[in-house]
């Protein structure tokens, strides 16, 4: 954890912010429908499949399959510079939604669309926990 | 009712494009705007609707350095390099509702001297979303976000990075055809494959360029439009699309395909053309994968095989469809699509500097902000 955190960070909103929160405290939580139960992500005021607004949050397995990934070698932002190259990774979770997250201790010869990946917790600073993928 | 033949292009401008200006992009807007009206052969004042690029010049700019009187309509269509082609459906949509006459569409920017897209992305609204969700990891701007669309593509249907240097290749050449745009160094596909990796499978030559300068358009009522300085150019088509998940990629239920597919068959549709009818097709190029995700959606190949439909200069020139005949943002200049629209209006004119001989419709598409699409299908005057 370095002293000055100069990377893009979350701005919550009452609709995001049990899941920051969750995280925060090494918890994977996803919101969900509170009437027909369909998980949804990213969160937000309105479930698709009934129009309730009506969420709970529900703890999920963190566990997913890779759909997709790029490997980026430019820093587009200053503070992502000491990360180059990283490995973004788009992934489907048990719970049918997906995420997308940075890969901790995954070779890029390994990688391929299902490869099995769970989530991990990094606390980047004092107030901030970033949600990683690791082997599964 | 339909928008079938509701508007014409009438005039197209530009000023010089460039790699570095210390001038504003109101200035600029102002000078491609009134090289429209002049090719239109049209007086300022004439203007009576104005719908500006989402950034840079307001349509009050236009109001006080044009003098117009009684501006009666303007709007924005916010869908990134969507826009100036979805901003023809608006116009038209205007002038057969009788409200306008000759509407400006114009964009400018200093996209070379200014703030660059990595930064200007994070402070548009629209993605607010993945400003919060995504770019807290590093996916920050589009050769990364859309990255993850070209490497599914590729594990799905085994589409390869020479495919795309096809497309950058062929839109080089046509770039050093053009006295216009702004590359002119010839590029072999081993250049490109040599070319540095930005964000994986794009390389720094899949990426299109950054520009300063402006372009701009005028949409007339076909009645008036006859009689103006130059044959007019009849928007037989015209439709736009929005993606599946349109605030996130990562999100969407097939990340390869975009808002254009829902577009195409209804533009197709209300042209009353076939694929092989089209001469010439400019098609939206940020990426060289967004040409060949655009050739499927609109349905030149099916899914999956657009890295074949590509390969051996199939769009070149001389080629089966001649695609970004001036360069496009690849090569000519990224001037969010507006010089895609100025481009095909000269080839269906036959006034193009690369010229497809006897082009009689084309079409041309818009992409932007994680996958809105637009598409327009034109025909010369008889
Ligand atoms: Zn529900």
């Amino acid at each position: 954890m370095s002293e000055v955190y100069d990377k893009l960070v979350p701005d919550p909103a009452a609709d995001t912010k049990p899941f920051w929160d969750a995280l925060h405290e090494g918890k994977f939580r996803l919101q969900r429908c509170a009437d027909c139960k369909k998980v949804r992500h990213y969160p937000r005021p309105v479930c698709d499949a009934c129009f309730s607004m009506n969420a709970e949050w529900v703890e999920a397995s963190g566990r997913g399959m890779v759909h997709s990934w790029t490997i980026t070698h430019h820093a587009f932002h200053p503070g992502f510079k000491v990360d180059l190259p990283f490995m973004l990774l788009t992934v489907d979770l048990e719970e049918g939604v997906r995420m997308q997250a940075q890969a901790r201790g995954i070779a890029e010869g390994d990688l391929k669309v299902g490869l099995k990946v769970k989530v991990g917790f990094e606390r980047v600073k004092a107030d901030l926990t970033l949600a990683v993928f690791e082997p599964g | 009712m339909s928008l079938r033949e509701a508007g014409a292009i009438t005039g197209v401008g530009e000023t010089k494009y460039m790699r570095g200006t210390d001038r504003t992009p109101i200035s600029l807007a102002m000078e491609a705007s009134l090289n429209a009206i002049a090719d239109a052969g049209l007086k300022p004042t004439d203007i009576d609707g104005i719908i500006p690029y989402g950034m840079g010049a307001v349509a009050e700019d236009y109001v006080t350095n044009f003098g117009i009187a009684d501006l009666r309509f303007s709007a924005t269509t916010p869908m990134g390099g969507a826009s100036p082609v979805a901003s023809i459906q608006c116009a038209m949509a205007v002038i057969q509702a009788g409200i306008c006459k000759h509407v400006l569409l114009a964009l400018g920017r200093t996209g070379y001297s200014g703030s660059r897209i990595g930064n200007r992305v994070q402070q548009m609204p629209q993605f607010k979303t993945i400003g919060e969700f995504e770019m807290p990891s590093g996916a920050i701007a589009p050769p990364q976000l859309y990255a993850v669309m070209a490497r599914r593509h590729f594990e799905m249907y085994g589409t390869t990075s020479r495919q795309l240097a096809e497309i950058a290749v062929t839109t080089r050449q046509h770039a050093i055809m053009n006295p216009r745009a702004t590359m002119q160094r010839p590029m072999t596909i081993e250049d490109h494959q040599a070319s540095r990796m930005i964000s994986d499978p794009f390389r720094l030559l899949d990426c299109s360029m950054e520009s300063d300068g402006a372009a701009a358009v005028i949409v007339s009522a076909p009645d008036i439009a006859k009689d103006l300085r130059k044959k007019p150019v009849i928007v037989m088509g015209i439709a736009e699309g929005h993606p599946d998940s349109p605030s996130a990629i990562s999100q969407r239920p097939d990340m390869t395909t975009l808002g254009l597919a829902k577009a195409a068959p209804r533009a197709f549709e209300m042209a009353g053309v076939k694929h092989a009818d089209i001469d010439v097709a400019e098609v939206y190029d940020c990426f060289t994968y967004i040409v060949m995700c655009q050739l499927e959606d609109m349905g030149f190949c099916k899914k999956g095989e657009g890295g074949g439909f590509v390969e051996n200069g199939a769009l070149g020139i001389n080629g089966r469809l001649p695609v970004n005949t001036h360069g496009g943002l690849l090569s000519e200049a990224h001037m969010a699509g507006m010089n895609h629209i100025v481009e095909l209006t000269r080839q269906l004119r036959g006034e193009a500097a690369v010229q497809v001989k006897d082009a009689e419709i084309g079409l041309v598409t818009g992409y932007g902000d994680l996958g809105d699409g637009s598409i327009a299908i034109m025909r010369r005057a008889a």
